[in-house]
């Protein structure tokens, strides 16, 4: 740089000049002023560039020399506005972030949703499952006529099994159905073999206590086919509590009596404290009731099984008294959503 | 029907432990329900006797007993009004253990000393009789310990029976289900037949014999009724539940729960010539044993005399004609009664009896002889008296009749997944009581007269199937052929129309299907709605014809229980009359009231408006992609604010327009009245209307720009801006894309009666770019329409 003092702007030796400048630019804080000094130096007229063109007032020998030297100057110049105006565009998004800034504990904005009842959403499991083997979903009214809801089910009129069905009546012979049992007898009598169908709803008992409602839902399903046998009730029944407690859970079938099966079987699972739980009623179609609906049961066999949705949500979710099912409480439903 | 172990052990004694036993049991399908002790736990309790009973010096009520043990004699007070000198009681000695744990020791009781304590069944845990201490028979052994003597060292078996096995409503029957369980034999009485003494014989008409073809008479003259009950079998009638009331009574108890057959005794005295059995005659009276008084109704079965009705057939004997302390000559009966003929009629009477519960599930119609036997042979044991010969009055043709039942060996495989041994199936057939015969592919089985349940091959099936168990029984997962299934794409699901609703905040609902007939007649007050013969309440007496009261009657609970803000839907039938026929329809109802949003840091949010409901209806109506086929209509209804209340329209697929639901706020008189606090908002439609979607259609994508013009109007404050947006569909052309209200504006600078609109329409065509030429042809139109239809002004 020595070399360079014979050079001068002003009568200032060149690096003086740079120095200068370069501490102006350290200096500036904003991009305007910053802008100012690209102008003052590096601009067309400015005043090193100016000297860049004062060049040829100098000895040719030395030209080459001075060029390089200004050449380095712009350079420096240069060098030092680019840095500069890096550091002002960062400060200047850094100051905007930081003024942007939210807390982001706080909650967000109208994030509540609704949910299902925990009704619904067992159905929906129940379904889904059976849906997964080839099971259609089938309704039928609820208020039901006594043929469909008893007769047609092999439980005639005094059978003693009607005394278990504590039936809303309307008149003789219409009633609140006591069970999804007369869709399958709907679904049989329009339907020839195969059947595999799933009855979820609504069912209605003259019975109201901490483990009664006199409304409640049940799930029906019926498999009515060639060579059904026992043992198929057992496998899909088995696999579904499986399924639906997601355990490996012990299961007892014990014998019991409806008068629509035979065999006809109540269904334990272990609690884990060595007692069985009771959890839903199944068996064998009877062949009588498969006449009634016109299948033929020496050609075809089939098993029936039905269970309380809400005892079946109480032991999934843990609830303790069935009525909860039908306050709709809103602090009860958003917990089982 | 309840059992002491010991009793079931006397026929029958497997080796299994009370809880093993409890467990084959069930796992036969003869649920345990409840196995109990049949004492408390005690001990140190032994057979005193009461040698002397003198007045308390201090106290009116206790007595002060000298008590003997066998060895020593121990001075007791004691409160009891039947401590007298004679008596043998239980003693408990003082070291003795009650239950719960209460220790006897030597005390004090008004400054005299008591060595032990005098007890009452209740103080034993043995029953709630706590009249007086007990009274043991007078031949028990003083000193010895009380539970041995007693045998009390047994379980109460609860055993839950299902309707079809009233062959096991007796320790004859448990006794045989055990042997075939366990494959081991059962020993029974022997059947003495008791010689007559007298030839005393009643006269028997079998007047209704289908009802009961089978009726057994006999006469026991010169009992003493006042005779004891031995405590052996008191305490068998109390390990099943029965109470000890004379000695007559009691073993007629016995025997039927011995052997299963119902019986009952008249005092003779009381009978005015034959036995009638007869349906009741119109308007008949009887007072039954239990003091009711009963006007019969037709079809009842009774047993009369000449003159009137004694019994209730099969359920319960009357008043007048049973025995009293005073009895001295008897009438045994023992009859069969057909179950159908009886089945229903002790509930049309609000009764239910031991009796009713086996005969309406069936007795055994050949057990008659064996029942009148044992019970005269019991009888003259404990009354003596001199029975006459028996006499039985039959109608053969109306027993049942058992045929013979087949079952097919393939067909037993197939039901069960698995080839018993042939032997096997025949062991379990035959220790269950019937003849078997073995035809090759075949076995032909011998029903027995006590199994009501088995005339069908599969009756035999499952018997086979219990008796070798359910759970051993193989497993196996059903194959099938593997259809696929429709789902029709055009059909909004349920799932989808729920998923929609909750993520937009409600809360989904189940309410009753029966509701208060005030609630229906404030939401619904033209619909006569179905009412319930049988109600469970008076709140809950009629089937729904919305599903409206029930979700305000949810919001109401809510209120209650501080949650303003509730927002709720609901899915499920409505019932509704239409002339013969009733229409239950699935429908789908939505309420909303409280604030717009939850309270938040992010501002004040205002309470629920009209347009909150609607947002969330229109959004479900945008899943069946078919917007254009709805339609609000202003219309009122009882239930809705008159100014705030739409019919909502379906366009059918002839072009019809039908009401399908209304969307409104709740009328704020009912809101009073049924104590809703704010603004609700609530909606309803058929559930069948919004799930008819459509399969969606791609239609070319214009690359062209898009043009949009934005017209202020003026129109009338009253004028519905849905035929507006409308009529600028009509008038706008092909090429119109979007009609976008962006402003709805009433008050300062907008002259009274007029409301202003800001309406954005956007164009575009899918070929080319629209010229302005084109686009203000296409505005003039539709301003144009505008004036012209509803007089609209453009704002400039």
């Amino acid at each position: 740089m020595e070399n360079l003092s014979p050079l001068s702007l002003d009568g200032q030796p060149i690096q003086e000049r740079v120095n200068q400048a370069l501490e102006q630019i350290t200096r500036t804080g904003d991009s305007q002023t910053l802008d100012q000094l690209r102008v003052q130096y590096l601009g067309k007229k400015g005043e090193l560039t100016s000297l860049l063109k004062s060049l040829g007032q100098l000895a040719p020998e030395d030209r080459p020399k001075a060029g390089e030297i200004i050449n380095q100057a712009k350079q420096q110049v240069q060098d030092a506005l680019n840095a500069r105006k890096h550091a002002i565009d960062s400060e200047a998004l850094n100051a905007r972030l930081a003024a942007e800034s939210v807390d982001v504990t706080l909650p967000g904005r109208h994030s509540d949703t609704g949910g299902m009842h925990p009704v619904t959403r067992t159905i929906q499991r129940i379904e889904d499952f059976f849906a997964s083997i080839g099971f259609n979903v089938a309704e039928g009214p609820e208020i039901e006529d006594d043929y469909h809801n008893f007769e047609a089910l092999n439980i005639p009129a005094h059978h003693p099994a009607r005394a278990m069905h504590d039936t809303f009546y309307f008149d003789a012979h219409t009633l609140l159905r006591t069970h999804t049992s007369p869709v399958q007898v709907r679904v049989m009598e329009n339907q020839q073999p195969p059947i595999r169908i799933i009855c979820p709803g609504r069912v209605y008992r003259c019975d109201s206590d901490q483990t009664h409602s006199p409304m409640f839902h049940q799930v029906e399903g019926l498999l009515i086919d060639e060579n059904i046998s026992f043992a198929d009730l057992k496998g899909i029944l088995q696999q579904f509590l499986r399924a639906f407690f997601e355990q490996d859970l012990r299961v007892r079938f014990r014998p019991s009596y409806f008068p629509f099966t035979e065999p006809s079987i109540e269904v334990d699972v272990d609690r884990g404290d060595g007692r069985w739980l009771e959890v839903l009623g199944c068996g064998v179609v009877h062949p009588k009731v498969l006449e009634m609906s016109g299948i033929d049961p020496e050609k075809y066999t089939g098993f029936a099984f039905g269970l309380g949705i809400e005892r079946f949500a109480m032991l999934r979710y843990g609830v303790d008294d069935l009525r909860l099912f039908f306050d709709n409480d809103i602090k009860f439903l958003s917990q089982l959503r | 029907m309840k059992f002491s172990e010991q009793w079931l052990r006397e026929w029958v004694n497997p080796a299994l432990d009370a809880a093993a036993l409890d467990e084959q049991l069930s796992l036969a399908g003869l649920e345990v329900d409840s196995r109990e002790p049949a004492a408390g736990q005690f001990s140190g309790v032994v057979v005193g006797e009461i040698i002397s009973a003198e007045p308390h010096p201090n106290a009116d009520k206790l007595q002060v007993c000298q008590v003997s043990d066998g060895v020593d004699t121990h001075q007791v007070v004691c409160g009891a009004p039947n401590a007298r000198a004679g008596l043998k009681t239980a003693f408990a000695r003082v070291g003795a253990v009650l239950p719960g744990d209460f220790k006897i020791k030597q005390a004090k009781l008004r400054q005299v000393e008591s060595c032990g304590m005098l007890s009452s069944e209740q103080e034993l845990g043995l029953s709630d009789n706590h009249d007086g201490i007990m009274e043991l028979a007078a031949d028990a052994p003083v000193g010895h310990d009380l539970r041995d003597y007693l045998k009390l060292d047994d379980q109460i078996f609860d055993v839950d029976l299902t309707p079809n096995r009233s062959d096991c409503l007796s320790i004859a029957g448990l006794a045989r289900e055990v042997g075939v369980l366990n494959r081991i034999a059962v020993t029974q009485p022997v059947l003495n037949r008791v010689a007559p003494q007298i030839d005393d014989q009643p006269q028997i008409t079998l007047e209704a014999p289908v009802a009961c073809p089978r009726y057994l008479g006999r006469i026991l003259r010169g009992i003493n009724i006042k005779a004891a009950t031995p405590l052996w079998m008191q305490e068998k009638l109390r390990r099943s539940g029965i109470r000890s009331i004379d000695p007559v009574v009691d073993v007629t108890n016995y025997v039927m729960l011995e052997l299963g057959q119902p019986m009952h005794a008249f005092d003779l005295a009381e009978i005015d010539g034959v036995i009638r059995v007869r349906m009741a005659q119109p308007e008949e009276k009887l007072t039954l044993l239990d003091g009711s008084e009963l006007t019969l109704k037709p079809e009842t079965l009774v047993i009369a005399d000449n003159s009137k009705a004694l019994a209730l057939a099969g359920i319960m004997g009357g008043e007048h004609s049973g025995c009293s302390p005073e009895t001295r000559d008897i009438l045994l009966e023992v009859a069969y009664f057909d179950p159908l003929s009886l089945a229903g009629k002790a509930r049309e009477y609000g009764l239910h009896t031991d009796a009713s519960h086996r005969f309406e599930r069936g007795v055994d119609f050949q057990l008659q002889q064996r029942a009148m036997e044992r019970a005269t042979e019991l009888l003259l044991q404990l009354v003596g008296g001199q029975p006459g010969p028996i006499t039985e009055a039959v109608a053969n043709e109306h027993l049942p009749v058992r045929q013979p039942v087949k079952l097919r060996k393939d067909r037993l495989e197939q039901l069960l997944a698995i080839r018993l041994p042939d032997a096997e199936v025949v062991d379990i057939l035959t220790r269950l009581g019937m003849v078997i015969e073995d035809q090759g592919d075949a076995w032909l089985a011998a029903v027995p007269s006590y199994r009501f349940d088995i005339s069908i091959e599969v009756d035999l099936i499952e018997e086979v199937a219990r008796v070798y168990g359910y759970d051993n029984l193989p497993v196996r997962a059903p194959s099938a052929a593997m259809l696929i299934q429709n789902r029709p794409e055009s059909e909004v699901s349920l799932r989808r129309i729920r998923n929609l609703l909750t993520s937009r905040g409600y809360q989904e609902a189940i309410t009753y299907s029966f509701i208060d007939p005030k609630w229906s007649q404030a939401f619904d007050p033209e619909r006569q709605p179905i009412a319930l013969a049988n109600p469970i309440s008076a709140d809950l007496a009629v089937m729904r014809t919305s599903l409206l009261p029930g979700l305000a009657k949810a919001l109401s609970y809510n209120q209650k229980r501080q949650q303003p803000r509730v927002r709720l839907f609901e899915t499920g039938l409505r019932f509704i009359r239409e002339g013969e026929t009733t229409v239950q329809q699935p429908m789908l109802a939505g309420l909303i009231s409280g604030s717009r949003h939850p309270e938040s840091w992010t501002g004040k949010t205002e309470s629920v408006d009209f347009f909150d409901i609607k947002g969330d209806f229109e959004a479900l109506l945008s899943l069946t992609g078919d917007l254009a086929n709805w339609q609000f209509r202003t219309a009122s209804h009882p239930a809705l604010h008159p100014g705030q209340s739409a019919e909502i329209l379906h366009r059918q697929q002839d072009g019809s327009w039908q009401s399908v639901g209304w969307i409104g706020a709740l009328h704020p008189q009912l809101c009073k009245d049924l104590d809703l606090r704010g603004q609700t908002l609530v909606f309803e439609v058929v559930q069948e209307a919004v799930m008819q979607g459509r399969v969606p259609r791609f239609g070319s994508l214009s690359r062209f720009p898009e043009m949009r013009r934005d017209l202020a109007l003026l129109v009338d404050a009253s004028q519905p801006v849905g035929e507006l947006l409308q009529e600028a569909w009509n008038q706008g052309g092909e090429w119109l894309q979007k009609v976008t209200l962006f402003d709805v504006y009433q008050g300062q600078g907008i002259a009274e009666g007029k409301k202003s609109l800001a309406l954005g329409l956007t164009w575009q065509h899918p070929s080319r770019t629209l010229t302005d030429d084109e686009i203000n042809s296409q505005v003039n139109q539709v301003v144009t329409a505008f004036s012209q239809g509803f007089a609209a002004e453009l704002r400039s």
